[in-house]
């Protein structure tokens, strides 16, 4: 084989290489040497910042956020592609449920938040209509603009996203697996708990995983909802960039920045671990 | 989705720097030279009066400014007018920005034909900065008072207002002081126009609730805690209003700059705007410079001439903000006397915080802000 034809395939590799280096390389070697460096000189100051009580509420907050919302989006996703996969491979059901997933796991961002403050925010319809015909308040005292709110919202997206990286892992589950425990004398408990549940836990995990990154990176929706006090990271750090009263803490934004590619590069970690251990199942 | 909101603006933001990096330098130097001088002059007179000037800025024939939305202060209006009064095509960059991304541009575009011409900035981000402006002295520098100006021209206060209350009047009572607003009267209907430690307009919102409840420019902690009864009470909603939302009837209360509430009339025709009576109001102006890298000079000079001309402070008072000349055009009856007899009465002492009582007031802000609203 000649050189060039060697080297073909890795010449074909080489636009998604400049387009990693562009879009992912770039920025976060910028981000983290923005993180530890100021007016040219090598400083901790930023990232002791982090430890600040404002910066570790909104830590605190998007984790929370993001692990809670990943596990109800796990949780209903899973149920829901279960439903759609016993329909069977051709079901208008499962066509329909998956386009939708689609749409959905990419609606988000301004429109979102106010659908949902539309519907159910203090003069939202649903909030009218129930104080004026049932007498009940769902609006209390404006939880949907805090941390439950934005939980509510957030599970609008990952519900669709978790149908759709699930939908494989149960499509990879054999009937045939069922016919042998059923043959060999086990009944539906013991087949779920034994067999399915093993083999779909994986997955399950690493796919709750993925939404937990989705929460935590996620911005437009929270910032469109809650503008004030800045309750989440991603929001800390538009602040931080773009403030016109705080001056002089773009690098505190870089060093949040730092932080939350730590917290993601930790669950991407884990993510890889599982994703390997999934692919030995399915082989 | 989200996140890949965050990601696309990334991206746009990388490509703008890789582009800023290609584009060649602009070049100033037109057949006359007048190009290169109109970037040194700090008057008309030096390019030889105002028709040499109007002459340079033609033949420009561009101007880019930033951060102008076009329903904030008549914006809209006052682009269009200029363009047309002196066929320079204007591009209005990022509309809805914060006065420190017009700094960031300016940076990031530096030596491009991209770069901002002009910049309108908060007090905080103006005096911050001031290295990178041309100094420049409109006809009418003298019109203007010395608190309102750098003395050389760096920067001149161009337009202000008052920290104001608009509401629907179609759905809320007209409030008759600030505690009116934690009644029932009021429930999930009250919004700021920011986050104090993000925005200015957010900022002085709370500094009226303090002045209100007692405290002073040197003393925000009373409209502190009194933004946090409100969250707990239910009456605030701390989303961003925009046109979209006070047109829904989501924000039918929005403590905002007198003269961008006055704008949601368009929104809402029941909306009205009012100062709290018998509280000292809150006052802030802009700041208008002109960025010393210019890629359009002369077009840049002109457009501060035309701001500061009686048809340029007439178009600000048209879209409900106070003009710096008023007083003067008053007394010379050049001013749109309808429009300004219109403006939100003021009674007592326009509060007016310093540069050093803004960075006290914003470091307790930054310690205390998310707590009080969470």
């Amino acid at each position: 084989m000649s050189r060039l034809a060697r080297l073909t395939p890795s010449l074909a590799l080489l636009p998604f290489l400049l387009y990693l280096t562009v879009f992912l390389l770039v920025p976060t070697v910028t981000v983290v040497v923005g993180a530890f460096a100021e007016n040219g000189r090598f400083t901790l100051a930023n990232i002791t910042a982090l430890a600040d009580p404002v910066a570790l509420t909104a830590l605190r907050t998007s984790v929370l956020l993001s692990a809670v919302s990943a596990v109800i989006g796990a949780v209903f996703g899973a149920v829901l592609a279960y439903l759609i996969v016993s329909g069977g491979q051709a079901s208008w059901l499962r066509r329909s449920v998956i386009s939708l997933s689609g749409v959905l796991a990419q609606c988000g961002g301004v429109m979102l938040a106010f659908a949902f403050i539309a519907t159910i925010g203090y003069s939202g319809v649903l909030t009218v209509w129930l104080r004026d015909h049932l007498g009940i308040d769902i609006f209390g005292s404006g939880w949907l603009f805090a941390l439950p709110g934005l939980i509510l919202v957030y599970a609008y997206f990952q519900i669709p996203l978790m149908v759709i990286v699930f939908l494989p892992a149960l499509d990879g589950i054999k009937p045939q697996w069922r016919e042998a425990s059923v043959n060999l004398g086990a009944n539906g408990w013991q087949y779920w708990t034994q067999v399915a549940f093993p083999l779909l836990r994986p997955a399950f995990l690493g796919a709750t995983l993925l939404l937990f990154a989705n929460a935590f990176a996620a911005y437009a929706t929270a910032a469109a909802l809650v503008s004030q006090g800045n309750p989440i990271v991603p929001l800390l750090i538009r602040s931080g960039l773009s403030s016109e009263v705080l001056l002089g803490h773009q690098h505190l934004a870089y060093a949040l920045a730092f932080e939350m590619i730590v917290v993601v590069a930790a669950v991407m970690g884990m993510y890889g671990l599982l994703l390997r251990r999934t692919a030995r199942w399915l082989r | 989705m989200a996140s890949r909101t965050l990601r696309v603006s990334l991206v746009a933001a990388v490509g703008v720097a890789a582009l800023a990096a290609c584009a060649p330098p602009a070049k100033n130097t037109g057949s006359g030279g007048s190009g290169a001088d109109a970037a040194t002059a700090t008057s008309a007179a030096d390019l030889g009066g105002m028709d040499a000037l109007v002459k340079a800025a033609k033949k420009e024939g561009k101007l880019n400014v930033i951060a102008l939305p076009p329903d904030w202060a008549n914006y809209g209006n006052i682009i269009k007018t200029f363009g047309d009064k002196y066929g320079i095509k204007v591009t209005s960059q990022q509309p809805d920005a914060g006065s420190q991304d017009e700094i960031d541009a300016a940076k990031r575009t530096k030596g491009t034909d991209r770069a901002p011409d002009v910049f309108d900035l908060g007090q905080a981000v103006a005096l911050a900065n001031t290295s990178m402006y041309a100094k420049y002295k409109v006809a009418n520098f003298n019109d203007i008072g010395a608190q309102f100006k750098d003395p050389k021209g760096a920067w001149v206060n161009d337009y202000g207002g008052y920290m104001a209350i608009g509401y629907d009047s179609a759905k809320v009572p007209a409030p008759k002081s600030i505690d009116d607003l934690l009644g029932p009267a009021y429930k999930g209907k009250v919004a700021l126009n920011g986050d104090p430690t993000t925005s200015g307009a957010g900022f002085s919102g709370v500094l009226m609730a303090a002045v209100a409840k007692g405290g002073s420019a040197d003393n925000i902690k009373p409209g502190v805690d009194f933004f946090s009864q409100m969250k707990k009470a239910g009456n605030l909603v701390p989303v961003d209003p925009t046109s979209a939302t006070i047109k829904s009837g989501q924000t039918p209360v929005v403590i905002d700059w007198d003269y961008t509430n006055a704008a949601h009339v368009n929104d809402v025709k029941t909306w009205k705007v009012a100062l709290l009576p018998n509280v000292d109001p809150v006052g802030g102006f802009y700041y208008q410079a002109i960025n010393a890298d210019a890629p359009h000079p002369a077009a840049a000079r002109l457009w501060e001439e035309f701001l500061f001309s009686d048809q340029g402070q007439n178009l600000w008072l048209a879209g409900g903000a106070r003009p710096i000349r008023a007083d003067a055009m008053v007394k010379a009856g050049t001013i749109d006397k309808a429009k300004y007899d219109a403006l939100p009465k003021v009674t007592g002492t326009p509060v007016i915080p310093t540069t050093e009582q803004t960075t006290k007031m914003s470091d307790y802000l930054a310690k205390n802000w998310a707590a009080a609203v969470k």
